[in-house]
């Protein structure tokens, strides 16, 4: 064990975490979005938005997420036409490639969570809101939404981890988060053990916050206290 | 003895047999994804110069081989862990990897280049034809500089964990912007599409890929050697030690050193060059 390299390389770990964290962030922020978006396009009654919601969702959740980067990243750059648009600017960066795959996967995973949990609302809640004479819209947001989100949270939280650790993928698109820098100092170290030993600590630590940030939420949102 | 424990104990003599004929051939690691160095045909056979001049060096050494795959960024590390026992991949001998691993003498030696796509500004640089870092001299630092001015501001692409990359590195050109890709193709790719303004390879690796994908990929600038380009490419083999692993170590390099002087003198290494790439790369 190269405890000196362990130490040396922490520095430069750490300052590529913001890297991982920034991509996490921007990736969940635009995949609750759309998640929520085709939650509700997955509840709606007329069958080909139903349909297309769930096609979407059964395309990102059925593929890897390292396909889907690679096709994003590399397949899209192939297509030369795709060059000459407005596009390109977006597609020619590496960063933004990778938040646009992270994006759509995430967003097909919690379009499904948000779904079921909008599918567990009791339909005497809703009737009890409608017979207090509450509008449909008020109904929706003041009271579906949010306990929607209350319902979801454990298998949010999941997924807020798994997409965590999905970002190290980054890196195979040159990106130099955690799992980039820290393939980056193997490659001058030669030393794979003590580097990926640290790299993994940064990422349990992650983990360790989000899980106990999602753990005091539902608390917080406990329906029996 | 029941048949319970009799057939326990066959199985166990038969695997220890087995390990003693198997700790007998050598496993060679390759890449398999850096023609024409090494690479894989369709079927995923490895194939290319260096798959080639490794049967031959065996059959010199009268030894078995088996050539294994293994990503270029864990070559030495899987190299260190004894997944196999020697390298060969197109790996150049440097000083760098030299505190980690030992090498045979070189057996082929292949300039680097800067590459393009036809219509960059970088077409038509004037430069010396090819700039030799070890040697110095004005001419050098002329073109040295030349390529500063050129390469700022453009991203410039390479393989991860190279020659290429650490002379990027090294601030002969200026602090350039470098991105690192984990294999050749993908270097290729990108500089197909445009995210790359330039790539570092060696010159042979443009030229395969211009050759068989038809893009319009053009090599710039000086040929480089020396210098951060080390002394060649060699058989990488574990440091040797006093135990008896350590001894069997010191051993095959031997055993490759004299190989390589064989398939020298008798022309082999030459003939190899020359039908992979196209030129006498042997050295």
């Amino acid at each position: 064990m190269d405890f000196d390299l362990m130490f040396t390389s922490f520095p430069k770990l750490l300052g590529a975490t913001v890297v991982t964290l920034k991509l996490l962030s921007a990736s969940l922020f635009f995949g609750l979005i759309i998640g929520l978006l085709f939650a509700i396009l997955r509840l709606n009654k007329n069958i080909l938005i139903n349909k297309f919601a769930y096609g979407y969702s059964y395309l990102f959740r059925g593929t890897p997420l390292l396909v889907q980067i690679f096709i994003i990243y590399f397949g899209l750059g192939q297509i030369e036409y795709l060059r000459s648009t407005f596009l390109w600017v977006i597609l020619k960066e590496p960063y933004w490639c990778a938040i646009i795959a992270f994006t759509l996967n995430t967003g097909a995973y919690t379009s499904e969570i948000l779904r079921s949990a909008f599918q567990t609302i009791k339909p005497g809640i809703i009737e009890a809101s409608k017979s207090l004479g509450i509008s449909n819209k008020i109904i929706f947001y003041k009271i579906q939404i949010p306990i929607a989100i209350r319902q979801s949270l454990p298998a949010y939280g999941n997924e807020i981890i798994l997409m965590m650790k999905g970002t190290s993928l980054a890196s195979t698109v040159t990106l130099m988060d955690l799992t980039g820098v820290a393939k980056y100092i193997i490659s001058t170290t030669f030393k794979p053990i003590e580097v990926f030993i640290v790299a993994g600590g940064i990422y349990l630590f992650m983990t360790f916050i989000i899980h106990n940030v999602i753990k005091f939420l539902e608390k917080k949102y406990s329906f029996n206290s | 003895m029941n048949i319970f424990k009799k057939t326990i104990l066959t199985v166990l003599a038969s695997l220890f047999v087995i390990g003693n004929v198997y700790a007998d051939k050598i496993k060679i690691g390759t890449e398999g994804a850096y023609p024409p160095w090494n690479s894989k045909d369709a079927s995923g056979n490895l194939i290319g110069f260096e798959v080639e001049l490794a049967q031959e060096l065996c059959a010199i050494m009268k030894r078995e081989c088996t050539i294994v795959e293994q990503d270029w960024d864990g070559m030495i590390p899987a190299l260190l862990m004894r997944k196999f026992d020697a390298i060969m991949a197109g790996m150049s001998i440097t000083a760098e990897r030299q505190k980690t691993i030992t090498f045979s003498q070189g057996y082929a030696d292949e300039v680097a280049s800067l590459a393009v796509m036809k219509g960059s500004s970088l077409v038509g640089m004037e430069t010396p034809e090819g700039i030799n870092l070890s040697l110095g001299g004005s001419d050098v630092k002329k073109a040295l500089k030349t390529l500063t001015g050129a390469l700022a501001g453009k991203t410039v692409c390479t393989q991860t964990g190279t020659i290429h990359q650490n002379f990027l590195e090294s601030g002969d050109v200026g602090s350039v912007n470098v991105r690192t890709y984990k294999t050749q193709d993908e270097v290729n790719l990108d500089l197909t599409s445009g995210r790359c303004d330039v790539a570092l390879a060696a010159a042979v690796a443009f030229t395969d890929y211009a050759d068989k994908s038809g893009e319009a990929v053009t090599l710039v600038g000086p040929t480089f050697s020396g210098g951060a380009f080390g002394n060649g490419v060699g058989v990488g083999i574990r440091q040797g030690g006093d135990d008896a692993i350590g001894k069997r170590d010191a051993k095959l390099l031997k055993d490759f050193n004299k190989a390589i002087n064989t398939a020298r003198k008798k022309g082999i290494i030459s003939k190899l060059a020359i039908k992979h790439f196209g030129f006498d790369a042997s050295m």
